[in-house]
């Protein structure tokens, strides 16, 4: 029987802390490191910054985030692997193995590319929101199928240090490295369930080792200003054991791997991912103590012969302002200035919302506190079709400055275009994946490519 | 008392859908929520921010409750007016909710 395997989060989503990861490759013991780094709308942006430069639409802070992480990965021999191809995977690998060269570092890359599906959409496929054929979906930008470890395997099985794609279901990105690890098949569905349950434990990074969960007093986290970051010790069967690297920030406990196991997840009996269909209703924990959690149990499905896809569309404008009132009588002020804005746009643009922050802004209710806070602040908001109409909420807000109730100030105004993002499910057969490999000592202008 | 007090919880986006879990502190409360925590109960104390159903889930094995709202998200991480569009903060909307210990 194999050896255990050793997989490390380096990164919860595009704008996460770069130090964590540096930390987890030279001090994790690891065999891979794992950085997720792509939300839903965020390839939709991607692919707009594409059109108008053939070599961008990969992860902006790509770089940044590499420089010193290479090194590290190269010196311990940790393999990593990525969802920060974007909607550019292809550029993304030139550009990580130039790189690598310029670190001196043999590093090999193989990126894995064919998530885009836009070409396949057709009116037989319906939006899942809405039940609608997916053509009549206006403006669309781009439209990606969640891959899953079926495709990554051929990248891994070519043995480059790196593997890079774009469209990849979170939790495969744990999945396909331990699979491959162990030998398991495509259809060992329990096992892949097993793994499924530590990759979606570790794909968000620090929220499994104390991030998004202090409460001071009743749920402290020592250390959150240098929070560790997770790895997974995987067994043959699949359980494993969830901790960080010692010394780092945070903590790992039965409650900490409990929100996570259940954070994102709408029926824990049935958690669909490219790979398998997961319940995790049968995974047990156990506190090891030292920030170790033991994760066992679990069991899978079948995968769903379809591959859920992300279409992203141009979905109006946002236009938002903010204006701040303190002191004596500030909530009564802040009223009123909601007051006098409502009157001034509800007719033109009735979508427009209205809240107090401080009082019912985040909950859009107050459950009955009816508070008197010492500073109240005026937010108005609404997606608009146009930016000037988006832009009008913003100025309408400022014109309160000179126009509106006593003391108003700290105003803040924005207009931004918004991607909206639906889902559809697409049968397997549409997606076909490929994996072209750059590297040191291969011209980067004449890849080798093999068809998965 | 409120559900603060007894459970701690953390909120999931999925489209606009916010997921919620919600954990006793002592597993032995788990029963009480079970009893006192239902999807009717949630989705009147949610009046103001879910539109859709409530569903709830069992998690013996944890033991843990979770809860999807369906249009509780303004349309969704990506359109949302909102201040809070992934619904990050509703964990504690729910931890306000009144139960009657045993």
């Amino acid at each position: 029987m194999k050896r255990s395997m050793r997989i490390g989060c380096g990164a919860g989503f595009q704008g996460d802390r770069f130090e964590p990861a540096v930390v987890l490759a030279s001090q994790g013991g690891l065999d891979w490191l794992m950085l997720e780094c792509l939300a839903e709308r965020t390839i939709a942006l991607a692919t707009l910054q594409r059109v108008r430069d053939p070599e961008a639409g990969y992860d902006p802070l790509l770089d940044r985030r590499l420089r010193t992480l290479l090194p590290e990965l190269k010196k311990n021999g940790v393999r990593l692997i990525t969802n920060m191809g974007a909607a550019n995977p292809l550029a993304a690998g030139r550009r990580v193995a130039a790189l690598a060269r310029e670190l001196g570092l043999d590093m090999q890359v193989a990126v894995v590319s064919g998530d885009e599906v836009s070409r396949h959409l057709h009116p037989g496929i319906a939006v899942m929101e809405t039940g609608a054929p997916v053509t009549e979906v206006p403006a669309i930008v781009s439209a990606n199928a969640y891959l899953g470890a079926e495709s990554l395997l051929p990248a891994i099985q070519t043995g480059a240090d790196i593997i890079i794609g774009g469209r990849i279901a979170d939790p495969s990105l744990a999945v396909a490295p331990i699979m491959h690890h162990f030998g398991w098949r495509l259809d060992d569905w329990d096992l892949l369930a097993r793994a499924t349950v530590i990759g979606h434990l570790l794909e968000c990074a620090g929220q499994v080792t104390g991030g998004y969960f202090a409460d001071p007093g009743k749920k402290d986290v020592p250390g959150l200003a240098h929070l560790g970051f997770p790895f997974a010790a995987v067994d043959a069967d699949g359980s494993a054991f969830i901790s960080k690297v010692p010394g780092s920030g945070g903590l790992v406990t039965l409650a900490t791997v409990k929100e996570q196991l259940l954070y994102e997840v709408t029926d824990p009996a049935a958690y669909i991912t490219p790979d398998v269909v997961a319940d995790f209703t049968g995974v047990r924990l156990t506190d090891l103590g030292g920030d170790r959690v033991h994760v066992t149990g679990g069991r899978g499905l079948p995968r769903t012969p379809t591959y859920k896809a992300s279409i992203g569309y141009r979905a109006g404008w946002l236009g938002e302002g903010e204006i701040s009132y303190a002191g004596a009588n500030a909530r009564a002020r802040a009223e009123l200035a909601a007051a006098v804005l409502r009157e001034r746009l509800e007719d033109e643009l009735p979508q427009v919302r209205y809240d107090l922050i401080g009082i019912n802004a985040a909950h859009r209710s107050d459950f009955g506190a009816n508070i008197e806070p010492y500073e109240v602040r005026v937010r108005v908001a609404g997606l608009c079709v146009t930016r000037a109409e988006a832009e009008r909420i913003g100025w309408e807000l400022e014109s309160l400055g000179t126009n509106g109730p006593a003391g108003g100030g700290g105003f803040r105004r924005s207009a931004t275009e918004r991607i909206g993002v639906v889902s559809a499910l697409l049968p397997r057969n549409l997606v076909h994946t490929d994996v072209t490999v750059f590297g040191a000592h291969i011209d980067a202008d004449s890849p080798t490519m093999a068809e998965t | 008392m409120k559900l603060h007090d007894i459970a701690h919880a953390r909120a999931g986006d999925k489209g606009n859908t916010s997921t919620l879990s919600l954990i006793p502190y002592k597993p032995q409360d788990y029963a009480l929520l079970c009893r006192e925590i239902t999807a009717e109960r949630v989705k009147a104390h949610l009046a103001g921010i879910v539109v859709g159903k409530v569903t709830r889930f069992e998690c013996p094995n944890l033991p843990a409750l979770t809860f999807t709202c369906e249009g509780a998200l303004l349309g969704g991480v990506t359109v949302s007016p909102g201040l809070d569009p992934h619904g990050k903060s509703l964990s504690f909307a729910l931890l306000e909710m009144r139960v009657e210990s045993d």
